[in-house]
């Protein structure tokens, strides 16, 4: 494939960026410095512990966010492995696990929710993506706050520490959900695990310290240190959503961090914030849960939407559909998602009056929502489309959101969430929108940049296997949780056959259907696993721009130094998605290319 | 659509299904269409030798119908879902019939306590009947409620009732039902409640009047004694 680097303008030095301020240096040797010149350190030479646990390189720490948040959705893959193996199978000794008690099985669903959605959501497509790409795509060369960037990653690192060592303790993990209702969660005589409550909900709130300080060096990057020439629209769409997800996230989780301070007094030191008894409120914590807990998902959302518009512009060689109009409705849903959290709560002894309201708010911001899926479907629209395996999966991903996004109204209409509310429904309904969030749309980013990453081509056919085996078996575990929550399965049961409505025939059958289907599931992400790291090692070279692209990491070598732009940082003349232009011969007009016309 | 699977047993259910059966058929066709759409698009303009893409800016006006449109025709859609859902909410939750008898549901970890009236007819006399994880009810009779926890959340869940409200400690909450069908069937905890959430069970027995009063005689004065909270116990039951 030709890459465009004869048409890269060879910058002077001096006509850098502005905000980061210093020249970057790169030695000939490869090795990366660990601050940059100019913040007035000494440099030396690194040994690997230095280079890939210590540094400050955004690249490296992007890494270091991506490598972790994989490991931790095998912990979370493991843990739904096992008990799903228990709800279709009651009481069989689960192979690589045993029996799984009563006790477990709460251990586990909520050990699930917590790490896919704070341990492995989170830091992949917010600190990974944002680390690794904003600097490359607005064309710097690090983070504006390099060291808080690492401070960031530690302790992320600890929260993770933190979280394992409740597995540790006596009595074992906290059992009491993801949302860590109290009075169940604040008191050790109603959960009984004394020490695993308190420390799940450290870990929680470490994980959020960590990325308050990737927010601030995200948003604080993008406003200051864009190439020259890059005006606030020209930024590609998923820095946008990074940047726009950094922000509701400073804005959603203060909230949460004070309950979690609260719920740790209540739990540890004997305070009442949360007792009933003692004239606390058990609901406030609800509010304060899911006053960051919606605009949370838009968190996660936002981000994989900016993925999907990367990867459909790049390989329709369309220009991506009303770049304002998405940019609006990611405004929009944004500050909507605000307005509608207690949809989580219509039947927890809120005023009922109340239901009327977030009924409304919730049906409201499915327009921006369904807006942004209908541009992107515009977008293909007279495109020439290549099913690369990146592409593969952004087209997953509309399709798949699209079920997530429909079935939410279901529950937005009060009336009808009488019925479904902790039903399996509400399972299957946010696995299809966490699903194509955390997953698949993280499979697109990773095949689709792998190359920049790595320097290295992934296996297509290998890719290809690994699609069809994620994206078959994930339809057949939700569709039939669908149905089972239709059918009034509730959630968080370890086991159904003590409720004689939730065993006519049939019903053991879906769960049986699902979890085989899970595991279908989890046995195809050793492909994946293959796949990448014979990549890493085997991978056929790839050059700087192997998908012909716009965006400015493509106009720098695969992988990019230390530094980024070894060739001096880029000027910007044009938008990221001018394909197909009528003007050009080529189909592709990279960001940095001098204006010929 | 939901009584297929589980009976319509009360004066709401049907409304309840009704409602969704709005909702599947308002976002199941304009879904469906969406994917038929984006489907056929994937199709149609698949990579083709020599042919390239369109230059689509999607900013001019007429280009922007193509999301417009959609986008006002989910508003109205909107509407009418939520017409419909503020509609069946108020029957359920907001308007209260007068009652002709009201039950208390004591919930705890992890039991279910029923007070009933005796054959007077009201709560807190002599005659009250206590059961533990049954709560027995007449056909055809309007009935309050009063939830109540000794200790954690739970929640109070009837699906042939198509009713599901959350109990919490500290509070009384109310609510109402009306049976229309006769039989028994699950009472479900649905809300996590501790490592015994899926061990409780209770049944709710919906008995005609002959057969319903005749339980009421027999059982007058009865006050069953739930578990002790099992939490304080460590144990599991
Ligand atoms: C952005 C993608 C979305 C994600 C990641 C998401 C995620 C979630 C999660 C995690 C829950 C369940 C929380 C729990 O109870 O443990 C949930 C419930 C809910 N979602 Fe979504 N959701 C998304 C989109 C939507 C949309 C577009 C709507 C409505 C238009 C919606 C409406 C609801 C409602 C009403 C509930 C509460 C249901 C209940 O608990 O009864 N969601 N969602
Ligand atoms: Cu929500
Ligand atoms: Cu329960």
């Amino acid at each position: 494939m030709s890459s465009n680097s004869e048409s890269l303008g060879h910058l002077p030095i001096d006509a850098m960026s502005t905000a980061a301020g210093e020249a970057t240096k790169t030695d000939t040797h490869g090795h990366s410095h660990d601050a940059h010149g100019g913040h007035g350190e000494h440099h030396e030479e690194q040994n690997f512990f230095l280079k890939y646990f210590w540094s400050t390189d955004h690249k490296i720490i992007g890494m270091q966010y991506l490598f972790t948040g994989m490991l931790m959705a095998l912990v979370g893959g493991f843990t739904v492995y096992v008990f799903r193996m228990q709800i279709a199978f009651p009481g069989i000794s689960v192979p690589g696990w045993g029996r799984v008690t009563p006790a477990n099985y709460d251990g586990l669903i909520t050990t699930h929710g917590s790490v896919m959605i704070f341990w492995v959501a989170m830091p992949v497509l917010i600190a990974a993506l944002g680390n690794y790409l904003i600097p490359l795509m607005i064309g710097c060369d690090d983070m504006v706050f390099p060291r808080l960037n690492r401070l960031s990653y530690q302790i992320f690192a600890i929260s993770i520490l933190v979280l394992g060592a409740s597995f540790l303790v006596k009595g074992g993990a906290f059992g009491g959900a993801w949302t860590s209702y109290p009075p169940l969660s604040a008191k050790a005589e109603y959960n009984l695990t004394p020490q695993g409550a308190p420390l799940w909900l450290l870990a929680v709130a470490l994980e959020f310290v960590a990325f308050l300080l990737g927010g601030i060096n995200f948003v604080t990057t993008v406003m200051n240190s864009r190439a020259p020439g890059m005006k606030m629209f020209d930024v590609p769409m998923v820095v946008w959503m990074i940047v726009i997800a950094s922000i509701l996230f400073m804005a959603s989780v203060g909230p949460l961090v004070a309950g979690a301070v609260m719920l740790l007094f209540d739990q540890t030191v004997g305070t009442h914030f949360f007792d009933p008894n003692k004239g606390g409120d058990p609901i406030l914590w609800q509010h304060l849960f899911w006053f960051f807990g919606h605009p949370e998902v838009y968190v996660v959302l936002l981000p994989a939407t900016g993925i999907v518009a990367e990867i459909i512009t790049v390989f329709s060689r369309k220009k991506l559909f009303a770049y304002k109009t998405v940019l609006y409705t990611a405004v929009g849903t944004g500050v909507l998602s605000f307005f509608v959290w207690a949809h989580h709560q219509f039947i927890a002894g809120i005023d009922p009056r109340m239901a009327n309201i977030f009924s409304l708010t919730t049906l409201l911001i499915s327009i921006p929502v369904a807006e942004m899926m209908f541009v992107f479907i515009a977008t293909l629209y007279g495109g020439s489309i290549r099913l690369t395996v990146p592409m593969l999966w952004a087209l997953a991903f509309i399709g798949e959101f699209l079920i997530g996004g429909v079935t939410g109204i279901f529950l937005g209409a009060s009336g009808a969430d009488i019925y479904f509310h902790d039903t399996y429904f509400v399972i299957a309904h946010f696995h299809y929108t966490f699903f194509p969030i955390a997953f698949i749309s993280v499979f697109a980013a990773v095949t689709y940049w792998f190359p920049k990453m790595f320097g290295k081509m992934m296996n297509e056919t290998f890719g290809k296997l690994h699609f069809w085996g994620t994206i078959i078996p994930f339809n057949f575990i939700f569709i039939p949780l669908f149905l089972l929550g239709v059918r009034g399965d509730h959630r968080r049961i370890f086991d159904y056959s003590r409720f004689p409505d939730l065993m006519k025939p049939g019903m053991p059958e879906l769960r049986v259907l699902a979890t085989l289907s899970l595991v279908t599931l989890l046995a195809f992400q050793a492909i994946f696993l293959l796949n990448f790291f014979y990549s890493l090692f085997k991978g056929k070279k790839a050059d700087r721009n192997p998908w012909l692209a716009n965006t400015l990491e493509w106009q720098t070598p695969s992988p990019p130094p230390h530094g980024n732009f070894p060739e001096g940082l880029p000027t910007v003349y044009r938008g990221p998605y001018e394909y197909s232009h009528p003007d050009r011969a080529q189909d592709y007009w990279p960001q940095n290319e001098k204006a010929a016309s | 659509m939901i009584s297929k699977y589980l009976e319509a047993g009360s004066t709401y259910a049907g409304d309840i299904d009704s409602l969704i059966l709005l909702i599947l058929a308002v976002v199941g066709f304009w879904g469906l269409l969406a994917e038929v759409v984006f489907f056929g698009l994937i199709f149609k303009f698949a990579e083709k030798e020599g042919v390239k893409a369109l230059y689509v800016t999607g900013e001019d006006p007429k280009e922007k119908r193509w999301v417009s449109i959609p986008h006002y025709l989910t508003l109205i859609f909107d509407v009418m879902i939520i017409i419909g859902a503020l509609r069946v909410w108020a029957e359920v939750k907001l308007d209260m019939p007068q009652a002709d008898e009201t039950v208390r549901v004591t919930a705890q970890q992890w039991a279910w306590t029923f007070t009933h009236p005796g054959p007077d007819g009201k709560l807190d006399t002599e005659d009250d009947i206590r059961t533990v994880d049954e709560l027995h009810v007449e056909v055809g009779k309007t009935y309050h409620f009063e939830l109540a926890s000794r200790d954690v959340l739970h929640s109070f869940s009837v699906p042939i009732f198509r009713l599901k409200q959350d109990i919490v400690p500290g509070r009384i909450i109310k609510g109402w039902f009306k049976p229309v069908i006769t039989g028994t069937y699950d009472i479900q905890c649905t809300e996590i409640c501790g490592i015994g959430h899926g061990l409780m069970p209770a049944k709710i027995v919906i008995s005609e009047a002959g057969k319903h009063q005749a339980w009421v005689k027999a059982n007058a004065g009865v006050a069953a004694v739930a578990a002790p909270v099992s939490g304080s116990t460590g144990g599991m039951p």
